[in-house]
């Protein structure tokens, strides 16, 4: 087998005849091979940064919304009508019917200044929910401290945890555990930091929150939901409402058009909103391949409970989350299949660079190929010298495509800050694709080369 | 026994419907240590001849005995593998490689010989071979820093490399001035003599088949003089 080693050291010595040829020659394959790489580390890295994001949202969530409100014809939109009871959230928790869920977690919200050490904030989020709240949002491991209990939220204790924002914004650098924050006038204990989470995909701070017990939130707190308060600031009242001497003249009240309810007509009509209601219910199933019999069972459950016939729709909606992201993630997945196409057809065009320049090479040493045969190479012999050539070729523009491509994609890391991942099935494929593209493409000459008859190539000018 | 054996050897060359026959029945044999010359004019059929005599081509009829193996029936492959173990050509433009050393030019050969030689064995036999040929000291020198007599003593060596039993020369001296060209011929006498190598000169030139022993003179595809017909050959003269 001496042509394992004679004939790459002999392809060798004749692509270092003409350095800048063969250099040019890979030069297809170079950057082929290169843009490839930075290509896939590229789209990997984002994937990667796509896939915690969404990860960071917590895996597998449904979020159930109550229904839709309709007051004199106007929809309010999901969410307005408060539907969804804490014996919902109860009744799917236990019920041996919902096997797919693996947590429930009920979430009131509200939206209000705290105030602590001196110091107050909005946060963007206050949710008063149960400890199964961050075992949904796969957010257990605290900072500091502890979570609150279920214990404390059967007993309505005025207890909370804070995100890592809300820590700094109003103690800096200094522990928050075990001391208090006011919540609406409504004084809390801190129990516990929560770790790190970072942006969500709509670009929302995670860290911007207070959780506290839903049952402390709703019956200490405020007294309804939803509703923005400022403790600070004192009632504000329009005074152009109050006194508008030119009222007659220039009426400013909006003009309602609908027949207003009288006193009587209001307090007849049925009240749709239960005080205790929540805003949401958080859940969570099994696997990613229980979600869809899980939204099946939350359904027929929620619709049994709120006592819906069949032909009537749900006043409820559910959301599943994990569809929303893996939207998102296929779509920044695509983008990146079709670079790597692109790419990919530039290595093409390299093999078909190193075909031409093989022929051109086989043409002009015709003579040699001539004198080859003459002194005992076989046509065999000639093929393999030049496929060889051609391989070695192609071997060296892939393995400097590789350096261009990793190259190029650390400048990126280091300069754009995207984020990159090395990835070695990547490189492993370019080298394959490249030595592939050698083969394929320098076979033609090689077998050209091969057919010559010697008496004639000697002859050749 | 003759090394070289041709019967009734004929060639023609079929280009489309017509065929052109270029040897038309050449017999003859050479001695082993004989330095020959093979003299005729242009379409004479001489290239053919040495064609054939080297392996390069098969006749279209005939036979031809070399070293008591019948080649005439050879495939490519064993053609291939004859010209690299007994044969060795000298060209009239050298065909050396350019941009390679006159070391590597000399043993590339044995690239193609099945042979197992490690590489420093190759280097070590070409170097002898280089030396033998008066150019020990210009191993590592490219074609281009040679001059044309020393490219010709370079490719003397590479037809060497393999110890063949033959070397075919085709116009050695062509390119050369009358003082290399005596070099170089002289340099054949000594390989036929000394070292037993039969030579076969191919030439036009009276003067160059002047060095060698026994003119063949070829004539319209059939050997005119000097067929050797079994008997001691005497040395036949050159004209003048």
């Amino acid at each position: 087998m001496h042509f394992l080693y004679r004939t790459p050291l002999m392809a060798i010595s004749a692509l270092r005849r003409h350095p800048l040829r063969s250099a040019l020659t890979t030069l297809g394959i170079v950057i082929g091979v290169g843009a490839v790489i930075a290509m896939v580390e590229i789209g990997e890295g984002a994937a990667r940064e796509v896939e915690a994001t969404i990860a960071s949202m917590g895996s597998n969530t449904i979020i159930v919304m109550p229904g839709n409100l309709s007051a004199a014809g106007v929809a309010g939109g999901a969410g307005s009508a408060m539907n969804l009871s804490p014996g919902d959230a109860q009744a799917l928790a236990n019920s041996d019917r919902c096997s797919a869920l693996s947590s429930v977690a009920p979430l009131v919200f509200a939206r209000t200044q705290v105030v602590a050490n001196g110091r107050n904030w909005v946060p963007d989020r206050i949710n008063g929910s149960t400890p199964s709240y961050l075992e949904i949002r796969d957010w257990d491991q605290l900072g500091e401290g502890a979570m609150f209990t279920d214990e404390d939220v059967h007993a309505f204790r005025e207890v909370c945890v804070v995100g890592q924002t809300v820590a700094h914004e109003l103690f800096e650098d200094e522990s928050p555990v075990g001391r208090q924050l006011r919540m609406n006038n409504r004084p809390l204990k801190i129990l516990g930091v929560l770790s790190r989470k970072g942006a969500n995909m709509y670009g929302q701070d995670q860290d911007d929150i207070v959780i506290l017990p839903w049952t402390t939130l709703k019956f200490k707190v405020v007294g309804q939901s939803a509703q923005k308060t400022n403790q600070s600031a004192s009632l504000k009242v329009d005074p152009s409402q109050q006194v508008n001497s030119l009222n007659t003249i220039f009426p400013s009240v909006k003009p309602v058009l609908y027949p207003v309810a009288s006193a009587t007509q209001m307090a007849d009509s049925p009240q749709p909103v239960h005080f205790i209601n929540l805003d949401l219910i958080m859940v969570k199933a099994r696997g990613d391949d229980l979600i869809d019999p899980a939204m099946r069972q939350i359904t027929e459950l929620l619709r049994e409970r709120h006592h819906r016939r069949s032909a009537q729709p749900e006043d409820f909606s559910l959301r599943d989350m994990t569809e929303i992201s893996r939207t998102q993630a296929s779509t920044s997945r695509l983008m990146s299949v079709l670079l790597l196409v692109v790419a990919m057809i530039s290595l093409v065009v390299g093999g078909v660079g190193i075909m031409n320049i093989m022929l051109v090479s086989v043409s002009e040493r015709t003579k040699e190929i001539g004198l080859r045969m003459s002194v005992g190479a076989r046509a065999r012999d000639i093929l393999r010298q030049f496929l060889v050539e051609s391989l070695l070729l192609c071997a060296l523009g892939g393995a400097t495509g590789i350096l261009l491509g990793r190259f190029s994609s650390f400048m990126v890391r280091t300069t754009l800050l995207w984020p990159t991942r090395t990835s070695w099935p990547a490189m492993f494929a370019a080298v394959g694709v490249s030595l592939l593209i050698g083969v394929v493409f320098g076979y033609y000459p090689a077998w050209k080369a091969s057919r010559l008859d010697p008496i004639e190539a000697l002859r050749y000018e | 026994m003759e090394l070289i054996r041709l019967h009734e050897i004929r060639k023609t060359y079929s280009l489309g419907e017509v065929s052109v026959p270029v040897l038309k029945g050449v017999s003859l044999e050479i001695a082993r240590g004989e330095l020959v010359a093979l003299m005729g004019a242009s379409g004479s059929g001489k290239s053919t001849l040495m064609n054939i005599l080297g392996c390069l081509d098969r006749p279209t009829s005939g036979q031809y005995w070399l070293d008591g193996q019948e080649v005439s029936r050879s495939s490519g492959d064993e053609r291939a593998l004859i010209r690299n173990r007994k044969i060795g050509f000298v060209f009239q433009s050298f065909n050396l490689l350019a941009r390679t050393s006159a070391l590597e030019n000399v043993i590339m050969p044995l690239a193609y010989t099945n042979a197992l030689l490690s590489k420093r064995e190759c280097r070590l036999r070409g170097r002898a071979i280089l030396e033998r040929v008066g150019l020990g000291d210009r191993v590592d020198h490219q074609p281009s820093q040679l001059s044309g007599g020393q490219q010709q003593r370079v490719a003397i060596a590479r037809a060497l490399i393999n110890r063949p039993q033959i070397v075919f020369a085709d116009e050695p001296t062509g390119n050369l001035d009358s003082k290399t060209s005596k070099e170089i011929l002289q340099m054949f006498q000594d390989l036929s003599e000394q070292d037993g190598i039969t030579v076969v000169l191919v030439t036009h030139d009276p003067g160059v088949a002047h060095y060698a022993r026994r003119v063949i003179r070829i004539s319209d595809g059939l050997i005119a003089e000097g067929i050797y017909d079994g008997q001691v050959a005497e040395p036949t003269l050159a004209t003048a």
